[in-house]
């Protein structure tokens, strides 16, 4: 090794003005207010006598502050964030694309933000009528044959969609006992399949990292319920013989579960519906542009095929004979409820707008652009790093830190030194067919600029692990915070905030004011 | 189409530098029969203030200057506009799960914030960084409490919302945990002598709603008692959240279930709103979703970080504790400024509001026909027998433009078809009361 250690330079980030802030429980002072009721137009009450002995009396800790200081607050905590406004996050199988702004206003319009579910339907014409819009589109853009919008998120959506698997097997007699998951599945799968009272056979993936049809010829019996299937799968790459794959399983009776995470790469190019896939799920959150938010609220609507219709939970919107929509709560077959209400509405009117955005053009083009920056990333850095499965790529692209590695610098540590170049890391580990994973997916939201500057601090990256890998291995380095001490998080969880006597510092609380008296 | 950055001189240059003839190479893999070849049967694509048109069409069919008086588990607050300024901003919008600490400290901190408000509320030890929902995080709190106790069944009020009841039932059929349903006594509290008798050696939980579906607060140190004598747990499950500023904490629960729809987030046909599971520190590992807890960087500042994921599915596959997933970070962002805003003293200033108009809406409706469950403590729902069908009664008040509350009927066939649960907050005004009374004299 050269005594000149690399030290990169990153292109796109400069330092950044943020401030230190405490919790709002530090900064809160009594008899501040940040709010003013409306005047009482009824007589007062006295509670205590009212409640009796539930009266409540003291609300302890809650917070004290005026209305700039909690614009500040939330403002100064949002600077500590990054986020896909400030630029590309090469998450794998997250999909984090560009989230509209006219979604957020459409979906607070009034008469739609509200809306009460138990308004009489005369009354929710608009609300129906954008839950049928979007089931019609999405059923078109599956090639399925009826969906339900009601789960909650992804992992609700596996759960509901197994459920249908179960109800249909109870129909034939056997709800069966087990499902086939293959090593490269998100956790979820596994989970969803334990929720549901399903035993997890665990199906090895080939050389290829893809379905091993032999393995599943003589896995698939009688007592297989279903396959869940990730296509293309978590290495980005289409199972070529779903159809196969779908035969054998049919042949035993057992239907074929696809896990939509990854329909970003499929959109207006290929259809499950076509390809013989019986229920999957979709994430609103990911491929129709719902924001993540810092992790939620999410929307994993069902579809499937007509076999399986009998059993979506209730209610289904109905058109009923004058033309009215309407909520059909009759359906004797059904799993019940997965949760009250309709679900996550305020999601499918931003997932809607999306496609209105799009229409079946801009659907198409967005998902070539998908695969497109994919492909790019992959060509640019496949002479950079271990690319483990060599089948050709979709929409992301796995490579791995084996290169890296016998410098002792590991896919994590690239990740968090990506974050110096002024980018999120790409999703670190996953999945768990590839050691060391470096998983990207860059959607088609990113230009060809801010594909280059990517490339260009993973190569540099690349180089620092050569020449000088401590600088990636502790990084980052120009982060408010460096790496966190997460198994001590994990060993003495500290999981909320509590009051100090007398004014003096909890001795764990350790506030930024070192660094202020640095400055 | 306008959110894609790429001129189509970029695409022929990155193809070319692909070595890729044509972006249909990039599909090859995909088989030629399952390739898509027409366009999708969708609606076209729409201009910005086409697809606002579209939007207000839909808004304007639906209940527009109706006075309402439905709440049922989804309440009309006031929502402060300092909620939808913070949750607007792109670093909270458009971020991720903060799997990245260094790089997500403001979600990890306002959730850290967020977690100790819903504690101090609830009066629970510990809570977790939110669920889908009420109704799936009551699912969740007794699939928990069966593998705290190692018991399986559950014991449920059958004062519990319906559709949580519906959903729990989806849950516990697969998860093989029986359900007991136990009824109302005359005051609408649970009744304590055959909730008593319910309980067997191997009933892990009682599940309870407070204020319950009619609105009636319970006696949850009474139930506390009796759930606690035979070894369960008590999980009290909290769909009006705002109760919580002037009802007492269900501080003898082992298990709270929050639904916080009412700090600040808007009705919107029913989601998506923030469930949130609060409990005693020694079930911890048994809690399921995400957690934020507090710890140091490398050089000693305090930061916050995800923890104890050990539970989750990323680490336990079949064996996690859950199979959540995402969950509602931005909603509980909602939330978290909700708290702030209104504060300590807001927070009582508010619900005592809710009970002054809830108690001048009951008073004065109540003339036309009868308060029923008057023997207990209420907030700011109540059932009222107007003595005539409360279908019929609700059409006609619509033409007054005036949406009456639920009728009971569908679900609690015993009170008869002339019972509905009737709703009133800050947000209904005098003259909505005035007017439903006189519309149903």
């Amino acid at each position: 090794m050269s005594d000149t250690k690399f030290v990169g330079t990153p292109k796109k980030v400069t330092t950044h003005v943020n401030q230190n802030e405490d919790l709002i429980f530090e900064k809160s002072s009594p008899g501040k207010k940040a709010y003013r009721l409306a005047e009482l137009d009824v007589p007062e009450v006295d509670a205590a006598s009212l409640l009796g002995d539930t009266v409540r009396t003291d609300l302890g800790v809650m917070p004290e502050l005026s209305e700039i200081e909690i614009v500040r607050h939330f403002t100064r905590l949002s600077t500590w964030n990054y986020a896909i406004d400030l630029g590309m996050y090469p998450l794998g199988s997250c999909t984090m694309k560009y989230n509209p702004r006219v979604n957020e206003l459409v979906s607070r319009l009034e008469g739609i933000a509200d809306a009460h579910p138990y308004q009489p339907e005369s009354l929710s014409q608009g609300a129906l009528s954008i839950m049928k819009l979007l089931s019609d589109c999405l059923i078109e853009i599956t090639g399925m044959d009826t969906i339900t919008l009601q789960p909650a998120a992804g992992a609700h959506g596996e759960f509901t969609g197994i459920l249908l698997v179960r109800a249909y097997h109870e129909s034939k007699g056997n709800a069966r006992k087990k499902i086939l998951i293959p090593d490269s599945a998100h956790g979820t799968n596994p989970a969803t399949a334990a929720v549901c009272g399903y035993q997890v056979a665990n199906l090895k993936s080939n050389a290829q990292g893809m379905v091993d049809i032999a393995e599943l010829e003589r896995m698939v019996d009688e007592d297989t319920a279903a396959l869940m299937l990730t296509n293309p799968s978590t290495i980005g790459v289409f199972e070529s013989e779903i159809h196969k794959i779908a035969d054998i399983l049919h042949a035993k009776g057992a239907l074929l579960y696809m896990d939509g995470a990854n329909m970003n790469a499929l959109v207006g190019k290929t259809r499950p519906g076509d390809f013989g896939v019986d229920v999957m799920h979709l994430n609103l959150h990911k491929t129709f542009s719902t924001p993540h938010g810092g992790g939620g609220p999410g929307s994993g609507p069902v579809a499937c095929k007509k076999i399986l219709e009998p059993f979506l939970p209730k209610p289904v919107v109905v058109t009923r004979p004058d033309g009215l929509l309407a909520l059909d709560y009759d359906r004797p077959e059904s799993i019940g409820r997965v949760r009250m209400f309709y679900g996550n509405f305020g999601m499918f009117v931003r997932a809607l707008a999306y496609i209105l955005a799009n229409g079946p053009d801009g659907l198409r083009q967005t998902t070539e652009d998908a695969v497109l920056n994919a492909n790019y990333i992959r060509a640019k850095l496949e002479d950079t790093f271990d690319l483990p499965y060599k089948a050709p790529s979709l929409h992301e692209v796995v490579f791995s830190d084996k290169r890296q590695a016998k410098n002792g610098v590991k896919t994590g540590d690239m990740g968090k030194r990506l974050i110096d170049y002024g980018f999120h890391a790409y999703t670190v580990s996953f999945p768990l067919v590839v050691p060391g994973a470096m998983m990207i997916e860059p959607t088609e939201s990113e230009s060809r600029e801010e594909l280059d500057l990517l490339i260009d601090a993973l190569k540099q990256i690349a180089r620092e692990a050569d020449e000088n890998p401590e600088i990636v291995t502790t990084s980052p380095q120009t982060t408010r915070l460096r790496r966190l001490d997460e198994t001590t998080a994990a060993r003495k969880p500290i999981l909320r905030w509590k009051p100090v006597p007398n004014g003096t510092r909890d001795s764990n609380a350790l506030t930024p004011d070192t660094a202020a008296k640095e400055w | 189409m306008r959110y894609l950055p790429k001129s189509p001189a970029d695409r022929a240059e990155m193809l070319a530098e692909i070595g890729a003839a044509s972006i249909d190479d990039l599909f090859a893999t995909i088989p030629a029969e399952y390739q898509f070849k027409r366009d999708l049967a969708i609606p076209r694509q729409h201009g910005e203030s086409e697809i606002i048109d579209r939007f207000r069409a839909f808004a304007d069919q639906n209940a527009n200057g109706y006075a309402s008086f439905l709440g049922a588990g989804v309440y009309r607050h006031y929502r402060p506009v300092l909620i939808d300024t913070v949750v607007s901003r792109g670093e909270f919008l458009t971020s991720y799960t903060p799997y990245q600490p260094e790089i997500a400290q403001g979600t990890l901190q306002a959730m850290f914030e967020f977690q100790t408000m819903i504690c101090e509320l609830t009066g629970m030890e510990i809570a977790n960084a939110s669920m889908y929902d009420g109704s799936t995080g009551a699912a969740e709190a007794i699939m928990m409490a069966v593998r705290v106790t190692g018991r399986d069944g559950a014991v449920i009020a059958r004062t519990v919302h319906p559709e949580y009841r519906e959903v729990i039932a989806t849950y516990a059929l697969h998860q093989e945990i029986p359900t007991t349903e136990v009824g109302y006594a005359e005051n609408g509290r649970i009744d304590l002598a055959a909730l008593d008798a319910a309980i067997t050696d191997n009933t892990a939980c009682v599940l309870i709603q407070s204020p319950n579906f009619f609105g009636t607060i319970e006696d949850v140190a009474a139930i506390a008692d009796i759930a606690h004598k035979k070894g369960a747990l008590l999980i009290v499950s909290i769909a009006e959240a705002i109760s919580l500023g002037i009802v007492k904490a269900p501080v003898e629960a082992d298990i709270v279930s929050l639904e916080a729809q009412s700090f600040g987030v808007a009705p919107s046909y029913g989601g998506p709103f923030c469930g949130v599971i609060a409990c005693k520190e020694k079930f911890l590992r048994q809690m399921p979703g995400r957690i934020v807890g507090e710890t140091k960087d490398m050089d000693g500042k305090r930061g916050f970080v995800l923890t104890l994921s050990t539970r989750e599915q990323h680490i336990r596959r079949e064996k996690a504790t859950s199979n959540i997933c995402t969950n509602q970070a931005l909603v509980a962002m909602m939330t978290t400024v909700f708290l702030t805003v209104y504060g300590k003293e807001g927070m009582k200033d508010l619900a005592v509001q809710n009970l002054a108009k809830a108690k001048y809406a009951a008073d004065t409706l109540g003339q036309a026909g009868k308060v029923l469950f008057a023997g207990a403590p209420r907030f700011h729902e109540f059932v009222l027998d107007l003595g005539k069908d409360a279908e019929a009664a609700n059409a006609a008040l619509l033409e007054k433009k005036i949406i009456g509350g639920l009728p009971l009927a569908k679900w609690y066939p015993e009170l008869g078809p002339n019972a509905s649960l009737w709703c009133a907050t800050e947000l209904t005004a005098k003259t909505q009361i005035d007017a439903a009374a006189e519309a149903l004299k």
